[in-house]
């Protein structure tokens, strides 16, 4: 048995789909192919067997996904998971908030921000550029969007470049994305564990 | 394919000549995989249940409820009289009732979306595969305006 997860939390939930995912063995050749060009081809999460449904997204969205995270230059890492957690927040998606906090302490080699952000939400005692980048993700995230000029001036007025600005624009929309999928098909749970 | 020929860039009013056009260019290939994730979504090769004029009137439904116009007009030319689906404020399309409800509950209230929901969909018909291909849809819709939102904002319009 497993319970389903309600609270914010760090550490990373396992997902359970609320459809029945493709099975490998009866796969087309098309969903065989796209399942590769995931991060994680040696064994193939549920997550992502529910998404081989539409490979033609799954396909396109994997290496849109490491770009807007991962490519070299413009906004930190760190930061750009920043944007990730405020609009996993936003959404209450559980387990994609528990996979970029955990990424973000580890960058950071800190728990500090993410134990705020977790504990206070948007009245997190954040450092001036992180409480700009966060208030402006978590706006953004709204729906409708709720960023306003104010919130480019502040990202300003902390130091962060068009580059930078334009980072964080793109991964806290793309949370937009993958909190849309991670947490309307699924649940994070935990194994019950024994009393 | 120039990082500015995309419907998103279109959408936010950014140009080759505008003032975040350095920044748009160091990021070139976000802009075109981003158009291809449209393509993907928007006009699938296997579209299930939803056929690409279906997709582009809850692309242009999604965008008008989040206030934005411009990608709301470039979605609803691709609609051939689905005038109906593509106004938030009609939500009484009898056919697509359950479907509706859906869509804009995903795209407006994520948080509040539960089991049942999904089991809503399943009691009515929705096969599993294509619950997915409308998730990519209303999902895809969302990170496209908050995008085009965004980049108005950096050049210094207003959202």
């Amino acid at each position: 048995m497993s319970r389903v997860i309600h609270k914010f939390t760090r550490r990373v939930p396992e997902w359970k789909p609320r459809v029945k995912p493709v099975e490998l063995n009866s796969a087309t050749p098309e969903q065989l192919n796209a399942l590769k060009v995931t991060p994680s081809n040696t064994k193939v999460s549920s997550y992502v067997l529910t998404l081989a449904h539409d490979v033609e997204s799954l396909t396109v969205r994997s290496p849109l996904f490491n770009a807007i995270m991962y490519d070299k230059g413009g906004m930190s890492r760190a930061e750009r998971e920043l944007g990730a957690i405020a609009a996993s927040m936003v959404n209450r998606c559980i387990y994609c908030a528990a996979v970029h906090a955990d990424r973000h302490a580890q960058l950071e080699k800190s728990t500090e921000v993410t134990d705020q952000l977790f504990a206070q939400g948007v009245n997190a005692d954040l450092s001036v550029r992180d409480a700009a980048i966060f208030a402006f993700a978590y706006k953004l995230s709204k729906a409708p969007p709720e960023a306003g000029p104010e919130d480019i001036a502040a990202l300003r007025d902390a130091g962060l470049s068009d580059e930078e600005i334009l980072d964080l624009i793109l991964s806290s929309s793309l949370f937009g994305w993958a909190n849309r999928l991670m947490h309307v098909l699924g649940d994070p749970v935990r194994p019950e564990e024994a009393v | 394919m120039s990082p500015f020929d995309t419907t998103t860039s279109i959408a936010s009013g950014v140009t080759e000549t505008g003032p975040i056009a350095e920044a748009i260019r160091t990021r070139s290939n976000i802009f075109e995989m981003t158009q291809a994730a449209e393509d993907a979504v928007l006009r699938p090769k296997e579209f299930g249940a939803f056929p690409h004029d279906f997709r582009a009137a809850l692309a242009a439904r999604i965008a008008a409820h989040a206030g934005d116009a411009n990608l709301a007009a470039q979605y609803a030319n691709c609609t051939s009289g689905m005038a109906d689906l593509s106004d938030p404020s009609h939500n009484s399309a009898e056919d697509h009732k359950v479907l509706i409800a859906f869509v804009d509950k995903t795209s407006n209230a994520t948080k509040d979306i539960s089991a049942d929901d999904i089991s809503l969909l399943q009691s009515s018909g929705v096969s599993d595969a294509d619950i997915v291909r409308l998730c990519e849809l209303v999902a895809f819709v969302a990170y496209q305006v908050r995008v085009a939102a965004g980049l108005r904002l950096l050049q210094g319009n207003k959202a």
